[in-house]
């Protein structure tokens, strides 16, 4: 009985550590992927794209700190930063949309962000990947939450 | 402990295919460069095109130069370097790429030189005083002047060329080259036809050099 009891207890605490893992898996390729973005393609980095790169990059460093030892503490830490990365994201999408005005936009100087620099299989953009990984991020992270609190 | 290898295999994954992916995209570019110079060779030398050095020269060096480019200006002394060390056997070919604000008045003042026979002397007079004339990256030819004096120019002369039709139509169609051959920063250098395959003084160096031997080896082999 006792033993059993030991067994599904680590395979909770295995099943939580995998969703923080696949969260940072989801944070670290999207880092890399801006990074390959903007220095190896040379893609200019609009000025809302700065702003879900501070939210995405961080997410890749402390979510691991939460992997060794296994901590869901860190879901309190970087919870916030995946939401408001993804609200960044979800306004940036809705800009290239075309739902939210021309006299909105932000970045009028530099590279406007409403440029469509990439567009794989005729519709994912760029920001439309940051707007799934930061939703996925962000899913990942409430599910571990969720789990860990029942 | 298995939690610590999947995450480091992870890790290394990752990096793996950021490596991979970076090499990929670099050699695709580099071939994609090459294409676009095979495809438009008629544009890398045209008749206005001013050189320097011995035309019979096996080697020949295309350069995009912007007057106002600080890079330009750096490494201006390497090529003359290279075409000292091996005299006959380095030709220079002049392309004007005026990438900076007001740089193309600068050109223009330079051409009008040409018509005095002088080019090469302002060229290099305006490189050696770049950072008075182009404070701020930004090309200011009412600065220029003074730095010409000593040069025997006839600068009223050169004042009147300046806006010659035929001066403003060479810089239109070296910057029309410059976009064909996909040459966006300056200083671009094409050695016999070959872009650098990496920026930098050793990659120039090592194209020249490589040119060079496979010059004299062709010339050993025809006699």
């Amino acid at each position: 009985m006792a033993t059993t009891e030991i067994n599904s207890t680590s395979t909770e605490t295995t099943t939580g550590w995998t969703i923080i893992f696949v969260a940072w898996l989801i944070a670290s390729a999207s880092t890399l992927g801006a990074l390959f973005f903007g220095e190896i393609m040379k893609l200019p980095t609009c000025s809302l794209c700065w702003y879900q790169r501070i939210f995405m990059f961080p997410l890749a460093l402390i979510l691991p700190m939460g992997l060794f030892p296994f901590d869901l503490k860190v879901i309190r830490y970087s919870l916030p930063l995946a939401v408001i990365g993804g609200l960044v994201a979800v306004f940036h999408q809705l800009l290239v949309a075309g739902v939210i005005p021309e006299d909105v936009r932000p970045c009028a100087q530099g590279v406007p962000c409403s440029q469509t620099v990439i567009e794989w299989f005729g519709f994912l953009t760029i920001p439309l990947l940051s707007v799934i990984a930061f939703s996925i991020i962000i899913t990942l992270l409430i599910w571990a939450y969720l789990r860990s609190s029942k | 402990m298995k939690q610590k290898t999947v995450f480091l295999g992870a890790v290394v994954l990752l990096l793996l295919v950021f490596a991979v992916a970076t090499m990929n995209h670099k050699a695709e570019t580099a071939e994609q460069t090459e294409q676009v110079v095979d495809r438009n060779r008629d544009r890398l030398i045209r008749m206005h095109s001013p050189t320097l050095g011995n035309m019979q020269a096996k080697v020949v060096i295309v350069e995009f130069l912007d007057p106002a480019c600080e890079t330009c200006r750096s490494f201006y002394p390497l090529v003359k370097q290279m075409m000292a060390a091996n005299p006959n056997d380095i030709r220079l070919v002049l392309r004007y790429a005026p990438f900076h604000e007001g740089s193309e008045d600068v050109v223009a003042v330079l051409e009008a030189a040409r018509k005095q026979g002088k080019l090469w002397p302002a060229l290099e007079a305006l490189l050696a005083s770049q950072a008075e004339w182009a404070p701020h990256h930004t090309a200011q030819v009412d600065l220029v002047w003074k730095h010409l004096e000593g040069l025997g120019l006839d600068l009223a002369r050169m004042r009147a060329d300046m806006a010659a039709p035929e001066i403003a139509r060479v810089i239109e169609q070296d910057l029309a080259d410059a976009q064909a051959l996909n040459v966006t920063k300056t200083p671009e250098f094409f050695v016999n036809g070959q872009p650098l395959p990496r920026f930098g003084y050793e990659p120039l160096k090592q194209l020249v050099n490589s040119a060079l031997t496979e010059a004299s080896r062709t010339r050993q082999d025809g006699r």
